[in-house]
């Protein structure tokens, strides 16, 4: 175990998340099973009081796993170099078997808090709480990864000891070892980068669709979230070549550093962003016959629409810029 | 029109010192008109005058305003009616210590979102009305007991609301500062504003400013009747 | 939009002058939390700003060191060695090197004797650091003596005193020219302390090491990157432990938060009372809460950084320095070269701030719904 202080304040913020969604949930099964909006009980006045609670907790927790996020990668980043053949947060997460996992269930609590806010926002708007039973749902459905997240992340780190021989990005990432990181690169690079302008294309298209006809919610969602994926494979096995301008440094996290001029941020926020307003506005998609929330739905949705598309292009420009301006190309 | 069915309010309801405020109440406050809630202490009046400014939820019955039932709003959407539509005067006024008789007037403006300068004008222009304008950035604590109470009414009409609610609002007031606030009532009537009053002060229910006398008697209407 | 920029601007100078008017309790809390952060943010930077320095140092050292051992301790390496490892594919180049230590009974100070590979003192001077002069009190052209290997004593002139960018290597350092040093020391003439080498492609490192064993079974050769790897881990370890004990006192902070934030007096409880009651909502309160925090936080947290940084970089961590000196007579001066990071950054964020607001939800929002019914009574 690694008594380095971020480590240290990565344990502590995951606790407090943890402990935090513990309590939430506990009463989004008591919401769940009493909830009944006519009546004026005591009961129900106690129970409408605690979603101004829950709400703020998850707004908190959303931050928290922002930070936790990237500081997780900064410091797998920077405890590398006590791990023999790590050269970056490459190297150090592959020292055992639990490194990508906690990173992925990370990202993915996150993309959850961010669509349960989506939702939470989207509820309030109507005067009968119409979402109050979706929204808790999800609650009880994001609970179990945020706990594996937590014990995950314990596991990883505790099992983490120096001088442990590990790969670093370039043989972990080369034709010869097969794991999931090597089929990705191994995706031919100029088809990989046509293939996300294309689906950035078609995203945009469906959200415009979307946006103008009310139709297609549901299909905007699906190619968000598909973009999404496309999004992350991109970066690792073509993007990431021209920021790097080697033909063969496919690491993911060298991008956030200060040699490339922190340019992974905007990337991955924007990636994130796309990802969690995309299929928000999707998901809202299935509530528009609600009665109480007719009023506030075709703003919300114009304006998750347009920040999905905003971040996308973003993504793209940032793309284009480099593979128009440097001189490095793959042909 | 204000219409309440059947409206019950218990506090602690299973617990031993539980308390039921109001019995099977149904009432309807014209708009426009003054109506006077007469009763001694522990009849219910401030219960019903809560329930009725939209600040509390009935435990049983239903509330409608201008036919739309606003018993099972969520907390926001009652305060957001609250806000726009009713004006409160309480009995021990319930200014802010510390700040300013302006800055009271404006904090009940605060959750709308109005931009400051033009609150602050159209604040001091309420205080004005009341001649409290020289007061303006005297703290509350140096206000003497008339000029708290015209700071607190110039408070209650801030948001521009439709209907006034004072409960007891001469308790703490001399003979002479009772007729000025009945005066103030009268004029707000005159420009078309509703008002309901709970006083068991006869300088209020007996003058002849109210429209319609409700009279209570342990959560109970026992009587109910208009003066035309 | 923008009404709800104006909105969260009113509440916040609301939440502002409320916190003026009342200094006293919020001035306990905000002190008690920058207190918290300046002790933690020390301890950071003071940790990480060593660790680079250790680290720059590390940097001018060989990337390989071959030295020689019997019965598992260290002993001077014949220079044949040096032409075995000359002959390993990939090594760059084999220098012998001469240095040791020497045990002063007069100040019981250890000092660092080293013979330079460039602009070594002539014949019978020497040119020493500058935590020596101070504590012999020896100025440049003084004679200084010391009792040699074999008891006799070896006097040498001062030639200079080093003044080195970096104290923690140069504070203890003699330098000396090869001949007194062998005479001082007794290595034998064919012999040397160690060998220092330099390698083509540092990916062969590990091959290298291997091969220099293989071949001189009695050697050990010591990697650069094992060092810097090895010092990662203490430093690490260090500040982690430090900050484990700290948690007694983040607790303690914790229990304090709590009570304050859940004690509303009765003042308070009136004051949210009239705001609902003239209709502020629940959400409304809840800003309220959030922003008093957040000011309350943000304070704290410029204060305590700023202090603590002002604290190690410019008063040279007047606080921790007693603790640290230990038993060495002769101690660096501890002026540091500032370095900041993101990473420390946000672990103080994470290790106070974030504590503090999770505490502080619960109190909040009982406060926030706070029934406005209670203030008609």
């Amino acid at each position: 175990m690694i008594l380095h202080p971020q480590i240290l304040a990565l344990f502590v913020s995951s606790l407090l998340i943890c402990l935090m969604l513990l309590y939430s949930s506990w009463y989004g099964i008591r919401i769940l099973g009493s909830w009944d909006i006519a009546s004026g009980s005591e009961l129900q006045l106690a129970l409408e009081r605690r979603t101004y609670l829950i709400s703020t907790i998850v707004s908190c927790f959303l931050v928290f796993q922002l930070a936790s996020l990237f500081l997780f990668v900064s410091t797998t980043d920077s405890i590398c170099n006590l791990f023999v053949g790590a050269m970056c947060a490459v190297g150090t997460l592959t020292v055992n078997h639990f490194g990508y996992p906690a990173l992925l269930l990370k990202l993915l609590t996150f993309l959850l808090a961010g669509l349960w806010l989506l939702l939470n926002h989207l509820d309030n708007q109507g005067y009968d709480y119409p979402l109050i039973k979706a929204k808790y749902t999800l609650l009880l459905f994001m609970s179990p990864f945020i706990l594996a997240e937590t014990v995950i992340q314990a596991i990883y780190f505790s099992g983490l000891k120096p001088d442990i021989i590990t790969s670093c990005c370039g043989s972990l990432f080369s034709s010869a070892s097969r794991s999931i990181a090597s089929e990705v690169v191994n995706a031919p690079p100029l088809s990989m980068l046509a293939l996300f302008f294309v689906s950035a294309a078609v995203t945009t298209l469906c959200g415009i669709r979307f946006s103008c006809t009310e139709n297609g919610g549901v299909l905007f969602a699906a190619v968000s979230a598909l973009h999404f994926v496309i999004s992350l494979v991109a970066v690792v096995s073509v993007i990431s070549l021209y920021i790097y301008q080697m033909p063969s440094h496919h690491c993911p996290f060298c991008i956030l550093q200060k040699e490339y001029y922190y340019i992974g941020y905007p990337m991955y926020l924007s990636i994130l962003t796309a990802a969690i307003t995309g299929v928000g506005a999707g998901w809202t998609a299935r509530y528009r016959s609600i009665e109480s929330l007719q009023g506030a739905m075709p703003g919300i949705r114009t304006t998750l629409i347009r920040t999905a598309l905003l971040s996308i292009a973003v993504l793209v420009a940032i793309t284009s810029c480099y593979l128009l301006f440097t001189s490095f190309t793959l042909r | 029109m204000i219409r309440s069915c059947d409206i019950s309010k218990v506090f602690n309801a299973g617990k031993p010192n539980e308390y039921k405020a109001l019995r099977g109440i149904s009432v309807d406050i014209a708009l426009q008109e003054v109506t006077i809630l007469k009763g001694p202490s522990g009849s219910g009046k401030t219960t019903l005058l809560g329930i009725l400014g939209c600040m509390a939820r009935p435990t049983t019955g239903r509330i409608f305003f201008d036919e739309r039932e606003i018993t099972s709003l969520p907390e926001r959407f009652l305060t957001d009616i609250r806000l726009k539509t009713f004006g409160f005067i309480f009995q021990q006024f319930n200014l802010i210590k510390g700040i300013t008789a302006l800055d009271n007037v404006m904090v009940p403006a605060f959750p709308t979102g109005e931009k400051h300068a033009s609150l602050k004008k159209r604040a001091f222009e309420t205080l004005e009305l009341f001649n409290m304008g020289h007061k303006a950035d005297a703290k509350t604590e140096w206000l003497s007991g008339g000029e708290a109470q015209r700071v607190a009414i110039a408070r209650a009409l801030i948001n521009r609301p439709s209907i006034i609610i004072a409960d007891e609002p001469t308790a703490h007031l001399d003979t002479r500062l009772s007729h000025e606030f009945m005066e103030i009532m009268a004029t707000l009537k005159s420009e078309g504003k509703t008002i309901i009053l709970a006083s068991h002060d006869p300088i209020v229910y007996d003058s002849d400013l109210g429209d319609r006398i409700i009279e209570m008697r342990d959560g109970h209407v026992i009587e109910d009747g208009n003066l035309a | 939009m923008a009404g709800s920029i104006e909105r969260q601007r009113h509440i916040l100078d609301f939440t502002l002058a409320s916190l003026l008017r009342r200094k006293g309790k919020n001035g306990a809390l905000l002190s008690v939390y920058t207190l918290i952060i300046f002790i933690l943010s020390s301890v950071l930077f003071f940790t990480h700003a060593l660790h680079r320095e250790a680290e720059t140092v590390l940097q001018g050292t060989p990337e390989i060191i071959v030295q020689r051992t019997l019965t598992g301790r260290y002993q001077t390496i014949p220079l044949s060695y040096a032409d075995t490892v000359r002959g390993i594919r990939g090594v760059g180049s084999v220098e012998p090197r001469l240095w040791g230590y020497h045990y002063d009974g007069n100040t019981l100070a250890n000092y660092t004797i080293v013979v330079p590979g460039e602009n070594a003192p002539p014949h019978g001077s020497i040119d020493i650091g500058s935590g020596i002069a101070r504590v012999r009190s020896a100025n440049e052209k003084d004679i200084m003596g010391f009792t040699g290997f074999d008891g006799k004593p070896h006097a040498f002139s001062i030639r200079s005193v080093i003044s080195a960018e970096s104290q923690l290597v140069s504070t203890d350092l003699i330098l000396m020219s090869e001949h007194d040093y062998r005479a001082f020391s007794g290595i034998p003439a064919n012999h040397a302390t160690d060998l220092v080498l330099k390698i083509r492609n540092p990916k062969e490192y590990t091959t290298i090491s291997e091969k220099i064993v293989r071949l001189l079974p009695d050697t050990r050769p010591i990697v650069r990157n094992e060092i810097l790897r090895t010092y990662n881990a203490v430093f690490s370890w260090r500040s982690g432990l430090v900050l484990a004990i700290f948690s007694a006192a983040a607790l303690a902070f914790a229990i304090f938060a709590w009570d304050k934030a859940s004690g509303l007096s009765a003042e308070e409880r009136r004051e949210i009372g009239i705001l609902k009651a003239v209709g502020w909502e629940t959400s409304d309160i809840l800003f309220m809460k959030f922003w008093e925090g957040a000011a309350v936080s943000l304070t704290a947290f410029l204060l305590g950084v700023v202090l603590a940084y002002v604290h190690v970089f410019f008063t040279a961590s007047c606080l921790f320095a007693p603790v640290l000196k230990g038993w060495s007579t002769l101690y660096p001066a501890f002026k540091l070269v500032p370095v900041i990071s993101f990473g420390q950054l946000a672990t103080t964020f994470l290790l106070t701030v974030a504590p503090y607001v999770v505490i502080t939800i619960l109190p909040s929002w009982r406060a926030a719904t706070i029934d406005p019914d209670a203030v008609m009574r």
